[in-house]
């Protein structure tokens, strides 16, 4: 199986990061999913994900999504945030997960834009959500709130209906326009 | 006190070269009609020619994802289709295949019949709007009306299928709300067959037999084979550029893969169209080809369509009981109930997963982890609106504005799922 | 000599079926009040047939506004289907989807450009009252911001639904076109009442329900 080889080259090459492939759900009679997250400590993100997108036998060429979980009340979570990294090879069709874990108060990612460039908008997105900075990214600033927005929505600390930003707007008149 | 939200750029984005003192800056959105709704874009201009392009997006951030961790598999649904509404009911299938591998479920033979042909159909949907509309942002108004009145007989069909024109919420976590109506496949057969191929070849001839249209088209927009799989583009963008990637051919799901019935059925025939211009032209060109094959899919998958249950089994518990078992029994109705109520029914195992389809505009993918509970933890959307608007500039850059609607239109950009 | 000849004639008609003693100051007055009419009625039939919405189409609801001017409900029969996307140009501001907490700031500058008299249409459940999206960047219904006249209820409503709303509209416009929004305040605040059939066809799922 192609995924099997990729996470076999990923170990040889980084035998000292000690990298283990676990399914992403096991079902509850016994089954394991057929899709694959690595754990990979943050300060060796940018070399792991430069030797997934060039090795012949990996060839992720295509970071098909980049997200986020906030693990806060999640059962037996250790860190809080996890990022996530959705690769993709077209060369070999397989799929494989990576998951950096940071944490409060000052979660800092390396990006990867220099690796994929469609990482920059989610790199924005995730930034924008959850408030992780991503170091060397190009343009990191709000994507989809305004800029001058003060909370990180998708945070599980924040509430579903907001903290009164809804209603909280300036009535334009004629005369203020 | 009120606070009063910054649209502005940081100065810190734009560039201004002071040596060019004739650039000059423009705003362009965000309520334009060219913007598709609601996207802005900030242009530097020298004269007519666009040399520096920022995409300001947000303007219809509606908080889909935060919305689905306080909602359950099922009701999510609703929120889910108003997220593509060019063509709803995809998303619903998207989402809930994803349920369906996270709940670890394989759907019965005749559900996935019907959800190809609904696939199918909200391709269609798409389509016919996105080759429409490409005549509409080239000032041509008659191609988008030939293209509106079929999806109108589309939108007929998904009326008599769930009462609703636009909006069907039809499937559920392993299945369907209800099975097909009477005589609606015959409807939807005859669409497919006497409707929509005169249609098309109305809507070419009028448009690529024009001189005006195909070369405002042609050469604009053009992004290259190796940068389109950087950028993570997908779909019919990305297959105009000879990306020769299809969730459908490569990772098969429902009548796409061989063998769905479990009794060896074989896969629905169907070629995908790839171009390698990578332009404008060449996207259209692409989105032409899939309605026809499209339409040959349906074709299949209605002849194909097996008998049997829509839902998994009869007892299972994840769906919900037959509607007649709830209205005349009991313990049809308590059994309802429990399903329905907030502290009990079938729960997800503790875990993650991803499933992904081939919709209109790409990779419509669902990222979701669950922590076991009736709600999901986390409902990431892959939207391929979103991942394929980033390189919007790279390829307005160069060109004049009047490009940028037909490049625009092209890109196929649904604000609701770029925004969320 | 033709309006000359028709103001006599008008002079001459109202002399007739005047009461006796009235004068030619009668018959002036006389004048000014058809005259008077002929504006309230005539602009304002002109008025009512010919309102020029402005699509503020921001989701769902902006493909069946769509769809409502494309050849099956086609609102140019109701004289609205010259949609301007400036506001400049506009009568009539049809909302037309949610409206997110970046929007509308937009939203309130385009209304204020538009000249008076002028007429909003909330059109669908989001616009109204935020929809399904109670979240926390959905402006739970525009009319907190700006002065509503006609709610469409649906989500997203029918075309058939719209062109109620329209038509609901065009009665105002008939009865008192030419009062400004200032005038009118926070809206008219009217709604639409969807068409009750007796007897709707229910889906197979339902069928036992009968």
């Amino acid at each position: 199986m192609a995924t099997a080889e990729a996470i076999r080259a990923l170990q040889d090459r980084f035998p000292e990061l000690n990298l283990i492939a676990r399914p992403l759900v096991t079902y509850a009679d016994g089954r394991a999913s057929d899709q694959l997250w690595i754990r990979v400590p943050p300060e060796h993100l940018h070399d792991v994900a430069r030797f997934l997108h060039d090795d012949p036998r990996t060839r992720f060429e295509q970071l098909c999504d980049l997200t986020c979980v906030d693990y806060l009340n999640y059962p037996d979570a250790a860190d809080r945030f996890g990022v996530i990294y959705a690769l993709l090879s077209l060369t070999h069709n397989h799929r494989l997960w990576l998951k950096v874990f940071v944490n409060d108060p000052e979660p800092m990612v390396p990006s990867v834009t220099s690796v994929w460039r469609g990482a920059e908008w989610p790199e924005r997105e995730v930034y924008d959500m959850f408030g992780i900075r991503f170091a060397g990214h190009p343009d990191l600033r709000r994507i989809l709130m305004p800029q001058n927005f003060r909370d990180y929505p998708l945070r599980k600390d924040y509430p579903l209906t907001g903290e009164g930003e809804r209603e909280d707007f300036e009535l334009v008149t004629r005369e203020s326009a | 006190m009120p606070v009063s939200y910054d649209l502005g750029l940081e100065p810190t984005t734009l560039e201004r070269d002071e040596s060019h003192e004739d650039h000059w800056t423009l705003n362009y959105g965000p309520q334009h009609p060219a913007t598709h709704t609601t996207l802005r874009l900030v242009l530097e201009l020298d004269g007519e020619r666009i040399i520096g392009c920022i995409p300001d997006i947000g303007f219809l951030h509606s908080g889909f994802e935060k919305l689905g961790e306080h909602l359950d598999y099922n009701q999510y649904v609703v929120v889910v289709e108003r997220m593509n509404y060019i063509c709803p009911v995809s998303n619903d299938i998207a989402w809930h295949m994803a349920c369906e591998k996270l709940f670890g479920l394989e759907i019965t033979p005749r559900c996935k019949a019907i959800r190809t042909i609904l696939a199918e159909l909200g391709r269609l949907q798409d389509h016919l709007l996105n080759i429409g509309v490409a005549g509409l942002d080239l000032g041509g108004f008659t191609a988008f009306l030939y293209g509106f009145n079929e999806r109108e007989l589309i939108n007929d069909l998904v009326e008599q299928l769930s009462g609703i024109r636009f909006h069907p919420s039809y499937t559920r976590v392993g299945g369907l709300a209800y099975d097909l109506p009477p005589g609606w496949t015959a409807r939807a057969l005859d669409l497919v067959q006497n409707r929509i191929p005169p249609a098309l070849r109305d809507v070419e001839t009028l448009l690529l037999r024009n001189r005006i249209f195909i070369e405002r088209l042609k050469g604009v927009g053009v992004i290259s084979h190796d940068d389109a799989i950087n950028w993570s583009l997908t779909g019919p963008v990305a297959r105009a550029s000879g990306v020769k990637r299809d969730l459908r051919k490569d990772e098969p799901y429902l009548c796409y893969a061989d063998n769905w019935d479990g009794r060896g059925a074989p896969a629905v025939q169907f070629k995908v169209p790839i171009a390698y211009g990578g332009d404008a032209y060449a996207r259209f060109l692409v989105r032409v080809e899939e309605i026809r094959q499209s339409c040959s899919i349906i074709e299949q998958a209605v002849a194909m369509l097996p008998e049997g249950p829509i839902n998994v089994t009869a007892n299972a518990e994840v769906t919900l009981p037959n509607k007649d078992e709830v209205y005349f029994s009991i313990e049809g109705l308590i059994h309802h109930f429990e399903k329905i109520m907030t502290n009990r029914g079938h729960c997800p195992p503790v875990g993650e997963a991803y499933f992904a389809n081939e919709t209109a505009n790409g990779e419509l993918g669902y990222y979701l982890a669950s922590d076991g509970g009736k709600a999901p933890y986390r409902a990431r959307c892959r939207p391929p609106s979103f991942i394929n608007y980033q390189v919007f500039p790279k390829l307005v850059i160069g060109h004049q504005i009047s490009d940028i609607p037909a490049v625009l239109n092209s890109l196929n950009i649904i604000a609701a799922e770029l925004d969320r | 000599m033709a309006a000359r000849g028709v103001q006599v004639e008008l002079t001459r008609t109202v002399e007739l079926t005047s009461a006796p003693g009235g004068g030619s100051e009668f018959a002036l007055s006389r004048l000014d009040y058809l005259i008077d009419q002929l504006k309230r009625h005539g602009i304002n039939w002109a008025r009512r047939h010919s309102l020029w919405p402005m699509p503020f189409a921001t989701a769902c609801c902006g493909i069946e506004l769509m769809a409502t001017g494309a050849s099956r409900y086609d609102i140019a029969r109701f004289g609205a289907e010259a949609m301007r996307f400036s506001p400049r140009q506009c009568d009539v501001l049809i909302v037309a989807g949610r409206v997110a907490m970046k929007m509308m700031p937009v939203l309130q500058k385009i209304y204020i450009q538009m000249p008076e008299p002028k007429w909003v249409i909330s059109m669908g459940a989001c616009a109204s009252t935020g929809g399904v999206f109670d979240t926390y960047a959905v402006v739970q219904g525009v009319d907190q911001f700006l002065p509503v006249d006609v709610y469409v209820p649906g989500c997203p409503p029918r075309p058939e639904t719209l062109l109620e709303g329209l038509m609901r509209l065009q009665q105002v416009v008939a009865e008192d076109g030419v009062r400004s929004s200032r005038e009118r305040g926070r809206g008219l605040r009217l709604t639409v009442q969807p068409p009750r059939t007796d007897r709707v066809e229910l889906g197979p799922g339902f069928r036992g329900s009968e």
